[in-house]
């Protein structure tokens, strides 16, 4: 952003005003912080001693992201299980295309479940991308029950000694209870049957402060462990992604850039900082 | 669906109240918190900064009439309330009509806005309303975008134009402008083009969706919003007005606790209305968008005017008129009646839905409790009160100890819920009788009051010691 750029120039030369900390500070709510943890940034970032204001923001926001490992959990003994969930939109279902090939790359023999019997073509989509990139992709009826597809999914991964089983779900809103419900039962199918090692939650980076209530309703039905931060490569920062991590200390584990196969790849710290602030 | 919103205002207000007169300071006041509230709503913060400034220029000068007025809280909040539903966009706008052949709808969005179930929400809608819509598949690179949307409408039985596969296979302006033809030959009277998402900075797919539009000629192109969007809604809002450009806005997923800020900036920015809202998982949650019902929302004084609509859709006229007839002839309120209003109500839809609607429910502790609203409940009532004999409907004083615990088992529930029903039941009738002796009430409406599908809410009503304000800005205040 060029703002950003034109602020540290100034705070360079002459140490900085109390404006141009406002203007600072607005232009961290712009990239989707929220107002809270803008002021928490600024405040820390002016206490910071630092040769410039870039490298104070930067370490502010440094400090501001988890410590917590961003690996996607491996099992060895058995099929490592990952359910992906997410509200409707954010890009769930090609998320787990990605990480499919991401993961068959890397010479893996990955299984995954379409359990968004819910959306029409949800099914299809996922075998579309299943047969492009050469998954067995286990599919249910339209309309049928989700957690009997995830039970004949795991059968399939196990029979197949399969290193990955990869879930999709239907996208629903954290407000539903009643769709958070069947998430559970999801989530209790998969614990019976072996336990479920990563529950990610896709959040689109345009998305607003909503996504901290996302994170949360989603955290207490189905204790997520990492977050996909998809479309990453439209206009939108993705600063909601480090207002969740701060408030709920899960990891962003990966990012999304694109609508092929490969626009997929590991959370990089450095450059996600360097996209919230302009700086190249 | 602007809760949070709504619910700050309310603080706001509160504060507000509690002044006798009103000081410039205090409206400056009042201003900063508005602010804070919209930024954290995800509204844009120039937009806020403005909306702000406008109230305070409209408010200060008026502070000497509004202070010689009894309530002078009231007039800033009318200064508020007509000011945000200028910034939401005024007047309803309705779909402008092609003068000749198909009205050509198109719609366009960034990815997972809910463009695809968008247009199958249209459909039907347009369809409810006698016209004969066509869908067309225009969406040919997302992976099975076109199965969805052929499926989408089989569901709401509106038939799709999807000469191309998908999935890359295709080309979506030839796609689009043969559907208008087909539509045209065929005699649709409205056609409407499903776009594939594509991002603001994406220039190549822009300029195809400038393609199709200059290929088909839009009555209408509507921008699909997720109520969920962040700040970039500015920057995305205005690369689309520029790549494509676009004549209202369409807000989607308003069923859930997003604020929808960003859809206050992206009209405040652009200059265009919002036309309609999806509010919900169902082909038929999807309505025209209300400006001053909105804003009515947003100040947590409630949507009656839809709830009057919604129970004039629901209610079977019959019912209501017996129901009137019997009232005005002195009969009392029996369970019977209890229960074919119960009935009633459910066919309205969602308890709390319904609820969210009325005034102050929107705001603190009562949203909580609408949002732990136990649906079941009527279900329950129902069941209690189909075990009783009727006799017991048509008199509740022979409820005896003995009867109350053959219905608890008839309807496999305990005797103290029968006693809760019987006890709320009581207190709507005698509500009922006050109400034809002092006064009138609207016709067909539901005793809602004495009812038992809220008994959390009820307790947490006000203490009736304080009499209820008549005015929505205070009454607001006090639940808030």
């Amino acid at each position: 952003m060029a703002l950003f750029s034109k602020i540290f120039a100034k705070l360079r030369i002459g140490g900085a005003s109390d404006s141009d900390w406002d203007e600072l500070r607005s232009s961290l709510i712009e990239s989707d912080l929220g107002a809270k943890l803008s002021d928490e940034i600024v405040s820390v970032a002016r206490a910071t001693k630092s040769e410039s204001a870039e490298s104070a923001i930067r370490k502010a926001l440094e400090g501001a992201l988890t410590t917590s490992s961003r690996d996607l959990k491996v099992v060895e003994d058995r099929t490592t299980t990952i359910l992906v969930v997410g509200v409707n939109g954010t890009g769930k279902t090609t998320s787990v295309a990605k990480l499919m090939k991401d993961l068959k790359d890397r010479g893996n023999d990955v299984v995954v479940v379409a359990a968004d019997t819910f959306r029409a073509a949800a099914i299809e989509q996922l075998q579309t991308w299943g047969a492009r990139i050469g998954v067995p992709v286990v599919a249910g009826k339209f309309q049928g029950d989700p957690a009997s597809v995830v039970f004949d999914g795991v059968k399939v991964a196990r029979e197949s000694k399969a290193d990955y089983l990869i879930v999709d779900t239907a996208g629903r809103l954290h407000t539903k209870s009643n769709l958070m419900d069947e998430l559970s039962k999801i989530k209790r199918v998969l614990d019976k049957s072996g336990g479920v090692d990563e529950v990610l939650l896709v959040v689109d980076a345009t998305t607003g402060q909503n996504g901290i209530n996302q994170a949360k309703s989603f955290t207490e039905s189905v204790s997520v462990t990492g977050l996909i931060l998809t479309k990453m490569d439209g206009s939108a920062k993705g600063g909601i992604a480090l207002a969740i991590e701060r408030e709920t200390a899960i990891p962003i584990k990966f990012v999304g850039t694109g609508e092929g196969a490969d626009d997929f790849g590991p959370f990089e710290p450095d450059s996600y900082i360097s996209g919230l602030i302009g700086s190249e | 669906m602007f809760d949070s919103l709504s619910s700050k205002f309310a603080s706001a207000f509160s504060s507000l109240r509690s002044r006798g007169r009103i000081k410039s300071s205090d409206v400056e006041e009042i201003v900063a918190e508005i602010r804070s509230a919209l930024i954290e709503s995800d509204v844009a913060q120039e937009v806020a900064k403005s909306f702000g400034d406008r109230i305070q220029e409209l408010a200060i000068p008026e502070l000497e009439r509004i202070n010689k007025s009894t309530n002078p809280s009231q007039g800033i909040f009318e200064i508020i309330n007509a000011e945000l539903t200028t910034v939401l966009g005024g007047q309803t706008r309705r779909i402008r009509m092609a003068k000749k052949g198909p009205t050509v709808v198109m719609l366009v969005g960034l990815q997972g806005a809910g463009k695809t179930s968008l247009a199958g929400k249209l459909a039907q809608y347009l369809k409810s309303q006698g016209n004969t819509p066509l869908l067309v598949a225009s969406d040919l690179q997302r992976p099975n975008a076109v199965t969805q949307l052929q499926q989408v409408g089989a569901s709401v039985g509106v038939p799709v134009f999807a000469p191309e596969p998908g999935n890359g296979v295709g080309d979506p302006v030839k796609v689009a402008q043969a559907g208008k033809k087909f539509a045209e030959d065929k005699l649709h009277n409205f056609v409407i083009v499903d776009t594939a998402g594509r991002l603001g900075v994406d220039a190549e797919l822009m300029s195809q969706a400038s393609r199709i539009r200059d290929a088909v000629k839009p009555d209408e192109i509507l921008f699909v919003v997720d109520a969920m969007l962040g700040q970039d809604a500015v920057r995305t809002a205005q690369s689309f007005l520029e790549g494509v450009g676009f004549d209202g806005v369409v807000l989607t997923k308003l069923d859930g606790d997003a604020r929808g800020g960003a859809a206050l900036s992206i009209v405040t920015l652009t200059n265009r209305p919002i036309m309609f809202a999806a509010t919900g998982e169902k082909t038929s949650d999807f309505d025209l968008f209300h400006p001053d019902r909105m804003a009515s929302r947003i100040l947590g004084m409630g949507d009656v005017a839809t709830l009057a609509e919604q129970a004039k859709a629901a209610l079977d006229p019959d019912l209501t008129k017996k129901f009137e007839e019997k009232f005005a002839a002195g009969d009392d309120f029996t369970l019977m009646d209890f229960l074919s209003q119960l009935q009633a109500l459910k066919k309205m839809g969602s308890m709390s839905k319904m609820l969210g609607m009325l005034p102050g429910m929107n705001s603190g502790a009562m949203k909580k409790q609408l949002d732990n609203l136990d649906e079941g409940e009527l279900v329950r009532t129902e069941a209690i009160i189909q075990s009783m004999t009727p006799a017991e409907r048509h008199d509740v004083k022979i409820l005896n100890g003995s009867r109350r615990a053959r219905i608890a088992k008839g309807s496999g529930r305990a005797v103290s819920e029968v006693n809760n029903l019987v006890d709320r039941f009581t207190g709507a009738q005698k509500m009922m009788r006050q109400m034809r002796n002092g006064g009138g009430m609207p016709p067909g409406m539901p005793p809602v009051p004495g009812m038992a599908g809220m008994p959390k809410i009820n307790k947490q009503l006000p203490p009736k010691k304080k009499s209820k304000s008549g005015n929505p800005a205070k009454r607001a205040a006090e639940q808030g």
